[in-house]
């Protein structure tokens, strides 16, 4: 009798190789939209703290948006529309920019509330001293209001990570996408969704160590 | 030399400073005591250009304070300023609170900051206590840092906004005799005060503030031993 062909075929050690690549991916869109989106947020939060009524009616608006809808709206929306106005981005490119927004718009509110936790009399202080208005945003608002605010941004990033999943609708393949294919294959959801788990912890578990290191460090 | 010519301060409607005359020269100490409320710190923020004015100027070597073309940053080189709270900045220790601004504000190199940061900890007795974080510090201490760090900018004057009152009764002490030092050294100084045991000894000359306006100045023993103004008897009478 003729073998039939099989559709389906147990885990191989090479499958752990190919979710091991795509939690390499998962890593890379992570760690370019944090950084980025951190660095955009901070902007924002600055003018969000500065700009009073004139940022209220700009920008606070249009981040809020982006903080409110969820994500893989997001995703799908841009990735659909942006060709209309001509952008012809891949999925990875998408996954970039709206998870770039999406955590922009998230450290925004940190960024500001860090400025805030720097009081008066002591920019004040920083002021009478000479320095000028940047001078002691760089010397003295960001380095006691980031540290006030750390936790909270570390909370963002360990999210963003995570939701960097949804890029998954879109057809990158990452470390979801790669689970989901092979389930799809294999039939083993619970291994292969256990081992993908382990990969998320393995990419969160030391930021989140090297944070509590750092927060303990500050404290003395 | 700090002159103040017609002086006119307002915090929305509320008029704080009503047209303040006053010139401060080289190497006096004085000291501006008053009920709270009555304009003291207010004036010392207008002198340094923390507190804008309406009327009036404020001339410090000959350079307006609040005119428009006057580099604000470099002026305030000149006039260190300590205020009630310390604020010390968390994340430095006592040496690194010093050497700040030498190095990013005057420019100066590393190990140059450091040295003159040394410099000024020794000076208001904190040698021994270089590399400690200031959440290490007493209050006293915390205080002294800040007169240290206003001291490394090597200023012609120093402000002070009552640097005692927000500390512990046992601490004033330590501080009071940091500012004394620094009076006996020829410093030029105008300090915000309650401590009416400090202002008789110390100053050249004192002033009484009252609402706003200046109501007497005069040596220490006229203000203290033979007030003019009614009001500044009475308030005299009140805090002895």
């Amino acid at each position: 009798m003729e073998p039939t062909i099989s559709f389906f075929s147990g885990f191989a050690p090479k499958d752990l190789l190919f979710l091991g690549e795509a939690a390499l991916r998962t890593m890379w869109i992570s760690i370019l939209s944090i950084s980025i989106g951190t660095v955009l947020g901070v902007v924002f939060g600055w003018v969000l703290y500065e700009g009073k009524w004139a940022a209220a009616l700009t920008v606070a608006p249009i981040l809020d948006v982006f903080r409110s809808v969820p994500l893989i709206i997001q995703l799908v929306l841009f990735y659909n529309f942006a060709p209309i106005i001509g952008l012809n981005l891949d999925p990875f490119a998408s996954g970039v920019v709206i998870l770039t927004i999406y955590t922009a718009s998230l450290v925004a509110s940190v960024a500001r509330g860090g400025i805030e936790a720097v009081d008066a009399p002591m920019r004040r202080a920083a002021r009478s001293l000479g320095m000028s208005y940047w001078q002691d945003l760089r010397y003295v608002v960001l380095p006691i209001g980031g540290r006030a605010v750390f936790p909270a941004w570390v909370g963002v990033a360990l999210g963003v990570m995570k939701d960097s999943a949804l890029v998954s609708v879109l057809g990158y393949v990452e470390l979801l996408k790669a689970s989901q294919i092979l389930i799809t294959r294999t039939q083993e959801p619970f291994l292969i969704l256990s081992i993908a788990g382990a990969f998320y912890f393995a990419l969160s578990y030391p930021i989140s160590r090297y944070a509590a290191s750092l927060e303990r460090k500050w404290a003395q | 030399m700090i002159e103040i010519h017609d002086l006119h301060k307002y915090f929305g409607s509320l008029h704080v400073l009503k047209g303040i005359d006053l010139n401060v020269k080289k190497g006096e100490v004085l000291s501006v005591i008053g009920a709270s409320g009555s304009g003291k710190s207010t004036l010392l923020y207008c002198i340094n250009g923390l507190e804008p004015v309406q009327q009036g100027k404020v001339v410090v070597d000959g350079t307006d304070v609040h005119a428009k073309g006057t580099d604000i940053n470099k002026l305030r080189q000149q006039l260190g300023m300590v205020f009630q709270q310390w604020n010390s900045f968390p994340h430095l220790t006592a040496l690194e609170n010093v050497a700040l601004a030498p190095k990013i504000v005057k420019g100066k190199s590393k190990s140059e900051a450091r040295e003159i940061a040394a410099q000024q900890l020794k000076h208001v007795g904190l040698g021994d206590k270089l590399d400690v974080y200031p959440s290490a510090l007493s209050g006293g201490q915390q205080q002294r840092l800040a007169i240290a760090r206003a001291l490394a900018m090597e200023p012609e004057y120093m402000l002070f906004d009552e640097a005692t009152s927000a500390l512990d009764p046992e601490l004033v002490g330590e501080v009071l005799e940091t500012m004394r030092m620094l009076a006996e050294e020829g410093m030029t100084m105008i300090c915000v005060t309650h401590e009416m045991g400090f202002a008789r000894d110390v100053s050249d000359r004192v002033a009484f503030f009252h609402q706003g306006v200046m109501e007497e100045i005069g040596p220490p023993e006229q203000i203290f031993g033979n007030p003019q103004s009614e009001h500044t008897q009475k308030f005299l009478a009140n805090v002895r």
